[in-house]
């Protein structure tokens, strides 16, 4: 059985049971889960997460919901790469990259739906539903083939449909809607209220959320069972960051890891779309909705539920949040592509440009452990970066190749 | 019913949006949570009512300038 005890109001601390449940009934707030952190550290060990499988599923006594192989497409234990070419650029001498864009799904989603997708089958539920843009439609579409569920994905009719080919080729419904991402937002959130369906971040958001936490788990026992001095990673609603965070300090809670947690938790958006971030900048803790108008497509959430969190946490870890210019979206995507390999979309160019912000400000220091979350993989918006096709034509000979080419000539 | 947020940007933090709502609409007000300060603020806010009137009554408001989200944040996302 899962460690897990209840639901509890994350503003007025209400209690709830464990049941398909996101908003506290009285204050609105956000629910979240209860652990039982007395029996986690009681059955969890280093040598037992070392010896489980290699998913995430290593942590499942960390995670709010019993490990279901039918649900599982094997996300996450995604590589933690140590940088020497970017870290060099960078002037860094412990640069890691956490890799999770080579998920079953090529994002971190996957580890979120993972959780959602077996929480839905433990409480009954047939349908999956989610309304997304790209990785969320993605991950929920391949989880649901697996786990042999239905799966409905909402988009807005304006989305070119290519986006979200990634969903249908899982045979997911999709629904384009009429309308706004407004409109789209209001009538999910109604169907949530009428069909007995799991919408991963409506009914079982407080589960799909905890997700994440693997994330932090996987940094700390791949970083050799310690946790990093800067953590960057980019935002949208804000969920992911909260949970690197809590990740870590549960680790460091049950004894897995030293009981001070040094992160410094650094949170990346891009200029078009900031609204943490800027809460941030202007000192303050109230969160202004913007229109997202941003090229980093995945991180575009005008009004993000766990902004007021994700500010807490930087606060609690001495972070920070930065600002990436939306020229510089696509030059991250660039560096980190031609200095480690490793191709990512938008939100990973939002993380390199802004950990190259964090170092040249002085936030991060050279010699400091540090590891930059990259989230999703860069196939899916190639049209960011067709600039870098700029291929010399020539006639099929050798001479014309030698003259076109000059530096290939030895 | 319906359950919005509505953040209040510099001059409309000391416009009494919520009370014009409801006594100019058919529409019935429940402030479930908010933080107002000196220059921005939000609620939470419970609506009643029939659905042509709270959209009537969401979009007066929008067009003072008060900004109408989902209580919950978005739900869309990448």
């Amino acid at each position: 059985m899962a460690n897990i005890l209840s639901l509890r109001c994350r503003e007025c601390s209400r209690e709830y049971p464990v049941e398909p449940l996101n908003v506290c009934e009285f204050c609105f707030g956000p629910l979240e889960v209860v652990y039982d952190y007395d029996a986690i550290k009681k059955s969890t060990s280093r040598k037992k997460i070392a010896a489980g499988p290699r998913s995430m599923w290593r942590y499942a006594d960390f995670l709010p919901v019993d490990y279901n192989p039918i649900v599982d497409i094997n996300a996450g234990f995604t590589p933690l790469i140590r940088s020497r070419n970017l870290a060099k650029v960078l002037g860094l001498n412990e640069l890691y990259i956490k890799n999770d864009s080579v998920n079953p799904s090529y994002s971190f989603k996957d580890r979120v739906v993972a959780v959602a997708t077996a929480k839905a089958l433990e409480f009954g539920f047939e349908t999956i539903a989610c309304a997304s843009t790209g990785n969320l439609a993605g991950a929920v579409s391949a989880h649901a083939a697996r786990a042999g569920m239905k799966a409905y994905v909402f988009i807005p009719s304006n989305l070119e449909a290519g986006k979200v080919l990634s969903a249908a080729i899982y045979n997911a419904t999709i629904v384009a809607v009429d309308g706004s991402y407004d409109d789209v937002n209001r009538l999910c959130s109604e169907l949530a209220d009428k069909y007995r369906w799991a919408f991963v971040n409506i009914n079982v958001r407080p589960f799909y959320a905890d997700g994440s936490k693997s994330l932090g788990y996987e940094v700390a026992e791949q970083l050799g069972w310690r946790a990093p001095v800067h953590a960057i990673a980019p935002a949208a609603s804000g969920a992911m960051f909260t949970k690197i965070w809590k990740g870590l300090n549960e680790f460091a809670d049950v004894g897995l890891i030293d009981s001070a947690v040094p992160t410094h938790m650094h949170l990346a958006q891009a200029a078009g779309c900031a609204p943490i971030a800027e809460a941030y900048l202007d000192d303050r803790f109230i969160i202004k909705p913007v229109k997202p108008n941003s090229v980093a497509k995945s991180l575009a959430i005008g009004n993000p539920a766990d902004g007021y969190y994700a500010l807490k946490t930087i606060e609690a870890s001495g972070g920070s949040a930065v600002v990436v210019p939306e020229d510089q979206v696509a030059e991250g995507v660039k560096l980190l592509a031609r200095t480690e390999g490793i191709f990512t979309e938008g939100a990973g160019g939002v993380a390199i440009s802004g950990l190259k912000q964090l170092v040249e400000s002085g936030k991060i220091g050279p010699d400091d452990l540090t590891v930059v979350y990259i989230t999703g993989n860069g196939l899916k918006t190639v049209e960011l970066v067709q600039d870098v096709v700029r291929p010399i034509n020539i006639a099929a000979t050798v001479d014309a190749f030698e003259s076109a080419v000059p530096a290939s000539v030895t | 019913m319906r359950r919005v947020r509505l953040t209040f940007l510099d001059h409309m933090i000391r416009q009494p949006v919520v009370y014009q709502m409801g006594h100019d609409f058919k529409v019935v007000t429940n402030i479930r949570r908010a933080d107002v300060q000196e220059n921005v603020g939000w609620v939470i806010l419970e609506l009643e009512g029939e659905e042509l009137e709270i959209d009537r009554a969401l979009a007066w408001a929008q067009s003072l300038g008060v900004r109408v989200d989902p209580a919950l944040g978005d739900l869309i996302e990448g």
